[in-house]
């Protein structure tokens, strides 16, 4: 077990020295930010110097082994924009965006779980094709479409919810809405069509031939057995609300890191882009993990070697 | 007379689906006495899994429903049990013996907690009582170290082992009626043997009835006292195992009797049963054999009554007529 954590954790190590890889060379080929920092008035000695302060005259891979080296002692560079180091303005605005992210989870998982539940139990009735038909709408639906039409009926019109900002607890409602949507509709599909799958297993016609009760057939033995693939999907869905807070956040004006990406992105800050792409690297990594480690607390047919 | 253990009577089971009515089960009949084994027998999809399922009122919904008949257990109708009644049950004095012993088991779910569950729904006791049962049950299956073995997984549990310890549901829960549907389909022979000798020692040390539904007649003579055999949803025939393999009645127990292969006689091509046995949807008027029949005549066109040509052995059939008038080839197998 403490082989199997170190080798992934090392494993995750080459992945992030990967990953700023690929980000360090995208953001530079994405355009110069000198130009963008200086406005059009620069003269060209001035865009020069601002390059030579910078270390972007350097070659590639020469600027590349600085910027790692800085990050090994936690140093991620400078904010072009905000003078201040990028890591400090990541993480300044990472706990809005996890508490977002957190919210959103904490009611569609288990929502979706008791609707998909439902929907298998109830398989072919109107129960279950309402909550299918919902579940694939809801997940066609692009987030950014979703965020708007809510802010629309819901702040515009009724004005029950602030369209946006992070202030007191009603703030969440719209944006976690937007994002739970998702969450809840993908799901229900999901632990619909796990169970479904596990209900025609011979155990369960077994644990009922032996008296079990059919609450306990369906919420204890066919429930654990489909939570697999449903934990399986709670990590990747973990990742796709990372970027999927990027819009909401843009939508719902929410300080946190998918807001300042974007913002960050136009700018050409590469310093904060880089940090932040960094840190989902981390959060992924992390979370995937967690997750494969979970997984043999709950089948104790995996192993880890 | 000896009251009978369970006693189905005119038992019809049908399925309603698009295509039609399928009857499964069509006015089945028998009675089985404690200590005693009943074999069913008869090709794929003749019924006899279906009977089983009725006695435990476990018919696939919604589509399955039983729609007559009475199936007596201990003199109780189990037809007019509350479903909560039904759950005490099954797994209680019913206990199935499931096709495929291998995957019957949750996966995650230790053997502790499966046994120990199954045992707290049929039997009050206390928690200290429980494990004390479980661990003398897996004992009396011959399951080594049972404390050990009651913390293991199924998937740590080789195939043999995870026979017993269904088998051993079925003790701790004091079984009187076991079922066991095909149980050793699914196995090699080597291990068929082991599990046979298992299900005998049970129905013995629990005095319990036994069905034992089977395709296999060489199972059947080793395992049964008696024998129905099954056709498109009815019994054809039903005799004691010696009458049965030494003068079968009805034209399809002959039929499959010659189809065994056998090694002590030579023989060429190894007889089968021309045709297939009918859609359930859509039974041939008359003796549901008939198309198959090589002896069919006129009369066959009529549903031919059950009849008792000895003592305890019945035959629907029209070629065979009253008591004692038994058919000129007898002793064919």
């Amino acid at each position: 077990m403490g082989a199997y954590i170190l080798r992934r954790l090392l494993l995750g190590i080459i992945t992030l020295i990967g990953l700023s890889i690929v980000v360090f060379v995208l953001t530079r080929a994405s355009g110069d930010p000198v130009a963008l920092l200086l406005g059009p008035q620069a003269t060209a000695e001035q865009i020069e110097a601002e390059r030579a302060r910078l270390g972007l005259d350097e070659s590639m891979p020469v600027q590349y082994w600085s910027f790692i080296k800085e990050a090994a002692t936690g140093d991620f560079g400078e904010s072009l924009f905000y003078h201040e180091p990028a890591s400090e303005i990541v993480m300044d605005k990472f706990p809005a965006t996890l508490k977002l992210i957190v919210v959103s989870l904490a009611f569609g998982i288990p929502l979706g779980i008791l609707i998909g539940v439902l929907c298998a139990i109830k398989r072919n009735k109107a129960f279950d094709i309402l909550g299918r038909t919902l579940a694939l709408v809801g997940q066609a639906l692009p987030v950014f479409w979703v965020g708007i039409l809510l802010v629309l009926i819901f702040s515009v019109k009724w004005e029950i919810f602030p369209a946006g900002g992070m202030s007191g607890p009603q703030s969440y409602v719209l944006p976690a809405a937007t994002l739970g949507s998702f969450v809840v509709a993908a799901f229900t599909r999901l632990t619909r069509s796990a169970m479904l799958d596990v209900l025609g297993n011979d155990f369960i016609s077994f644990a009922r031939a032996r008296g079990i009760s059919e609450k306990s057939v369906i919420l204890k033995h066919a429930l654990k057995n489909a939570f697999l693939p449903i934990l399986t999907f709670v990590g990747l869905i973990f990742v796709r609300l990372l970027a999927g807070t990027i819009a909401v956040e843009a939508i719902f004006v929410w300080p946190g890191i998918g807001l300042l990406s974007y913002q960050s992105v136009l700018a050409g800050d590469y310093p904060v882009v880089q940090t932040i792409v960094l840190l989902f690297g981390v959060v992924t990594i992390g979370v995937n993990l967690m997750i494969d480690l979970l997984y043999g607390q709950l089948d104790p047919r995996i192993r880890y070697t | 007379m000896v009251t009978a253990l369970l006693s189905v009577e005119e038992l019809k089971t049908y399925f309603f689906t698009r295509r039609g009515v399928a009857k499964a089960v069509d006015g089945v009949s028998f009675a089985l006495r404690r200590g005693e084994t009943l074999g069913l027998v008869g090709e794929s999809g003749c019924g006899k899994s279906v009977t089983c399922l009725s006695i435990l009122r476990l018919v696939p919904q919604p589509a399955g429903r039983i729609v007559g008949g009475k199936i007596l257990l201990e003199g109780e109708n189990l037809l007019e049990k509350s479903e909560t009644e039904m759950r005490r049950i099954r797994g209680g004095k019913v206990a199935m013996i499931p096709q495929s012993p291998m995957t019957a088991l949750d996966p995650v779910f230790s053997i502790w907690s499966q046994l120990s569950e199954t045992i707290k729904r049929h039997q009050k006791m206390p928690g200290k009582g429980v494990w004390e049962t479980a661990v003398t049950s897996l004992r009396e299956v011959k399951i080594p170290s049972p404390e050990v073995r009651l913390r293991s997984y199924p998937h740590q549990l080789s195939g043999g082992m995870r026979q017993r310890v269904i088998g051993a549901m079925a003790l701790a829960c004091q079984a009187s009626l076991i079922i066991a549907d095909e149980p050793t389909t699914a196995l090699d022979v080597t291990i068929q043997a082991q599990y046979l000798s298992l299900l005998r020692r049970m129905r013995d040390h629990l005095h319990a009835g036994m069905i034992f539904v089977t395709h296999d007649l060489g199972i059947v003579k080793r395992m049964c006292d008696r024998v129905a055999v099954m056709y498109a949803g009815k019994i054809v025939e039903e005799a004691p195992v010696k009458a049965i393999f030494q003068s079968p009645q009805h034209p399809y127990t002959m039929a499959l009797i010659k189809s065994v292969p056998r090694l002590d006689t030579k023989v060429g091509r190894l007889a089968s049963i021309e045709g297939h046995p009918p859609p359930l949807f859509d039974l041939p008027a008359g003796c549901a054999f008939r198309p198959r029949c090589s002896e069919a005549t006129e009369a066959c066109d009529v549903i031919p009554l059950r009849q008792e040509i000895e003592q305890g052995h019945w035959v629907s059939c029209h070629l065979v007529r009253g008591t004692g008038d038994k058919r000129r080839y007898a002793n064919i197998a």
